[in-house]
């Protein structure tokens, strides 16, 4: 019985090890493929990455509020997505008013500031509303329950945001005067557009503003010993329940100017199930950073982006698969399931069993 | 009045009946000794007095006043501080961010910096430390950390947990030392120990637990010589 034991295990880590080499193998050869046959300029690849940067710091955003909910509470809060939504959603009527009344070319800075504010505040609230009435009477019960939970909250959310704003589509206004045109440093044009170097540096502000926050305030600190150990939080003053709303209105706040940015950046798509895929990405590139780690959802939110970005045109086209660009998707979640199987506790995560002890 | 007063206190895990009827006393300015055997129910009558457990019956009067319906973090403002068993330092937080926590309700930002160099007075070690993470330090030194925290809340009452349990012997001496000097300096002290010899030289009373009930209580000095507690706590025959 006792060898067969370890031979199990070995069989299991043999596959393993097979299964990593040949990924290996089929990223190189992809990668070689595509670079040899000299198919994209250096120009494309330069726009490829800036727009997976782009969208990666849009997940980083939402990525932040599943982290700093999991941080705490060691739960996934799966209506994250919605919150993002509602946020969006809710900003895109003031945004296009804005962009009717013209205030929105005319200084672009402060309505973009307003904007963000708004959409914020709106998916702050939402997410403070969730947490008092759907996980706080189940606080205590057994993991699976909230879980659930929000799943439910998740369909709650979408279905009243469609009673109230319609079933349709909605659009952000098209791209504001201020950032029309592509980067141009000195005489050379680049091909990374303003709206890009505009999102990841508006995701970049906010990501500052929070690790600020989290490091170096007294709240910051709060949140940082009722991540660790709860009783005695309380037992140094800490209102765990305070500290809890706040932790789900910053992640709802970051969530909700996600949503403006995302349509900046992609005016197009905005309707009540528009939650639901950066919700899922989001999460993937939290588990992909480390959950419960502040750098780690940023890291991984950039790290995903890239990837979606690149490999259908790096790696996927290079080994022959047609219509390598719709297959993004596929490659995200691909990446939830090679990071589970390989490195469990993501990039910046620490082992579960360490958190334990 | 009694600066704390636990009248007959009953507290439950589910349906474990942990303390059966708990009554004791500590005066201003004492240091009380509660000690007793594993499972005696030490450490449940320390987490019903700060708050953690609710009692089913029986009221816990602090300076007059009945504490049971208060949440656990409205009681440090209040001036009851502990030390929870195992210390309790937050592992990944600095020593500074740490005795910072312990002021965590206070607003008077001068009074936060003297009291942190009376902490780094009382235990050098912290000082030579302020910036390292606390999980890294050593059990002594998170021990130090810990009741130097309790100290930052300025507390009235200062509830101690197993302060020596895992420590070198020449440590749990020091540790003792500090907690005397402590109490010299105005804070009462509720100290559960495993540790009897110890504890009973420090304190000026104490009670004995056994099962949830307290079968003792005398002074330190009587407690010394009494014959069961030798036999069954001071390993004298």
């Amino acid at each position: 019985m006792r060898s067969r034991y370890f031979d199990n295990i070995s069989w299991v880590s043999l596959i393993l090890g097979i299964l990593r080499i040949v990924i290996l193998v089929l990223i190189v050869v992809g990668a070689y493929n595509t670079l040899s046959s000299g198919k994209y300029s250096a120009e494309a690849w330069v726009g490829l990455i800036a727009s997976g940067l782009a969208q990666g710091s849009i997940y980083a955003l939402i990525a932040l509020g599943y982290t700093l909910v999991y941080g705490i509470l060691l739960m996934i809060n799966f209506a994250h997505g919605e919150i993002f939504m509602a946020g969006a959603m809710t900003a895109s009527f003031l945004a296009n008013s804005f962009a009717r009344s013209g205030f929105l070319n005319q200084s672009p800075v402060l309505a973009i500031f307003i904007l963000l504010c708004f959409a914020g505040l709106v998916s702050a609230s939402i997410a403070i509303l969730l947490e008092r009435i759907a996980y706080r009477p189940l606080r205590g019960s057994p993991r699976l329950v909230p879980l659930i939970t929000a799943i439910g909250a998740s369909f709650f959310l979408q279905y009243t945001f469609r009673g109230l704003y319609g079933s349709g589509f909605q659009s952000y206004p098209g791209t504001v005067d201020a950032l029309k045109g592509n980067l141009t440093i000195g005489s050379l044009q680049t091909p990374i557009t303003l709206t890009q170097v505009f999102v990841f540096f508006c995701a970049f502000a906010l990501m500052m503003a929070l690790y600020w926050l989290v490091e170096r305030t007294k709240i910051g600190m709060a949140m940082r010993a009722v991540s660790e150990n709860k009783e005695v939080a309380a037992l140094m003053g800490i209102n765990i329940d305070r500290i809890i709303v706040i932790t789900f209105a910053l992640g709802g706040f970051l969530a909700g100017a996600a949503g403006v940015i995302n349509g900046i950046y992609r005016p197009q798509g905005v309707f009540f199930r528009m939650g639901f895929f950066p919700g899922v990405k989001a999460f993937t590139a939290a588990v992909l950073g480390g959950i419960g780690s502040v750098p780690g959802a940023m890291l991984g939110g950039l790290f995903l982006g890239l990837v979606e970005s690149l490999g259908p045109n790096l790696v996927l086209e290079g080994l022959g698969i047609p219509g390598a660009n719709q297959l993004k998707d596929a490659i995200a979640f691909t990446m939830l399931v090679l990071v589970l199987i390989f490195r469990p506790q993501g990039i910046l995560g620490e082992r579960l069993a360490e958190k334990k002890a | 009045m009694a600066l704390l007063e636990v009248n007959d206190v009953h507290t439950y895990y589910g349906n474990i009946h942990a303390l059966k009827g708990i009554s004791l006393t500590v005066e201003e300015g004492e240091v009380v000794c509660l000690i007793g055997g594993n499972g005696a129910g030490k450490t449940t009558t320390l987490r019903t007095i700060c708050g953690l457990l609710r009692p089913r019956q029986g009221s816990v009067l602090f300076r007059g006043h009945d504490i049971i319906d208060f949440p656990p973090h409205t009681l440090i403002s209040k001036g009851i501080a502990m030390v929870p068993e195992g210390r309790g330092v937050f592992a990944k937080l600095t020593v500074t961010e740490n005795l910072e926590l312990g002021a965590y309700y206070r607003q008077d930002k001068e009074g936060i910096k003297k009291d942190m160099e009376n902490v780094f007075s009382l235990f050098p070690r912290l000082r030579e430390r302020q910036k390292q993470l606390a999980g890294t330090m050593s059990g002594g030194e998170q021990q130090m950390l810990a009741m130097g925290r309790a100290l930052m809340a300025q507390p009235r009452l200062l509830l101690l947990d197993e302060p020596s349990m895992g420590l070198a012997p020449v440590l749990v001496e020091a540790i003792f030392d500090i907690i005397q000097t402590i109490n010299k300096d105005g804070v009462t002290i509720l100290l559960v120990e495993q540790n009897a010899h110890m504890a009973l030289q420090v304190g000026h009373r104490g009670y004995v637990l056994q099962t949830g009930e307290i079968v003792l209580s005398d002074t330190a000095k009587a407690l010394q010589q009494n014959a069961t507690v030798q036999k069954a706590y001071l390993g004298i025959e």
